[in-house]
């Protein structure tokens, strides 16, 4: 069976730290910071590399933030 | 220091699956952290690009934390004075009958002081749409009772909880509406988790397809949460939403194309 790849790219200044991403990650891909950004929110990031782009944070996401990719390799 | 996990190599545009779309503007959204305003906006845009009727499509912005609506979709859109939504987007349609359009409402708005343009527009049977998002509270002036707001729930001005002796019954307006024979399409939908939101982007796209129709109001509400209002994180938000709102605010069809969907129970 093909293997899926995916990739999640996270706008980190436009994100508000709602952890609504995390809670919707299947895979538990996504974790959030120990730094702030700009606006001192704490935002996502991607603490393992098993993201097989379901998307399903980019959908919940409510600003947006979350740019999905998705490869068989 | 943090590990690096990103596969640069995969993110080419072939290989895209999800992002924003261009229909929003890229304004930082002024709702809350998790508020399913930003969800909702995100897929009206969706359906206008998808539909491709961007230049075509006119939105009624109404009073409450969506009032700023207009700063974000990259449409054509209006200011409606508090409640009067509905009786806007009446005269643009009739001015414009072949554009597509749409108001945007919470319940404060829709529920309470515009309850008498709704019912009106929905007997009338205006051809809009109405997305109406409720979260059983005045989110912007600080979490006061509104119209919807659950028995028992507490706010800034029901401090011990609603009493419905008292203040009477909250206002199921969206089954009321489904009773009116303007009414075409009538669903309740909600936008806290991913299958959840797949199933009201369709929902919202039916409503925008069904003016091509000319049958009547298409009304969608989505049932979000208010986690500054309800004193909750997102996540906790979420949850006291599935727990407390759904059970009172069941979800699914309530009218498809002008006839009432039986409940099997």
């Amino acid at each position: 069976m093909a293997k899926v790849q995916g990739d999640v790219v996270i706008d980190i200044e436009h994100c508000k730290g709602c952890e609504l991403c995390n809670a919707a990650c299947p895979l538990d891909v996504l974790a959030m910071s120990a730094e702030v950004n700009s606006k001192g929110y704490h935002y996502a990031i991607k603490v393992n590399g098993s993201c097989n782009g379901c998307s399903n944070c980019a959908i919940v996401c409510p600003d947006g933030v979350i740019t999905v990719y998705r490869a068989k390799v | 220091m943090t590990q690096n996990f990103d596969i640069p190599e995969i993110r080419t545009p072939e290989n895209l699956v999800y992002k924003k779309t261009s229909v929003l503007t890229d304004n930082v959204l002024h709702y809350c952290p998790g508020c399913g305003h930003g969800t909702t906006h995100r897929l009206i845009a969706e359906v206008i690009e998808e539909m491709g009727i961007q230049s075509e499509v006119i939105g009624v912005a109404p009073v409450g934390c969506s009032v700023l609506a207009y700063n974000y979709f990259d449409i054509d859109m209006q200011e409606a004075a508090h409640g009067r939504a509905p009786a806007l987007a009446t005269a643009i349609k009739r001015v414009y009958p072949e554009k597509f359009v749409f108001t945007y409402q919470g319940d404060g708005d829709l529920a309470a002081i515009g309850t008498n343009e709704t019912l009106h527009a929905c007997n009338r049977g205006e051809n809009i749409t109405i997305i109406f998002i409720n979260n059983a509270i005045y989110g912007m002036t600080g979490g006061q009772m509104a119209p919807t707001t659950l028995p028992g729930m507490l706010t800034s001005t029901s401090p011990y909880g609603r009493d419905v002796q008292m203040m009477g019954n909250p206002l199921k307006i969206t089954e009321l509406l489904a009773l009116l024979p303007g009414t075409y399409y009538v669903t309740r939908q909600a936008v806290h988790t991913a299958a959840l939101v797949r199933r009201a982007k369709k929902a919202i796209r039916m409503a925008f397809e069904n003016q091509k129709l000319n049958r009547g109001v298409s009304f969608v509400e989505v049932v979000s949460n208010c986690n500054s209002g309800w004193k909750l994180t997102p996540l906790q938000a979420n949850k006291w939403l599935e727990e407390n709102m759904l059970p009172f605010y069941p979800l699914g069809d309530l009218k498809v194309n002008g006839e009432l969907v039986k409940k099997s129970e």
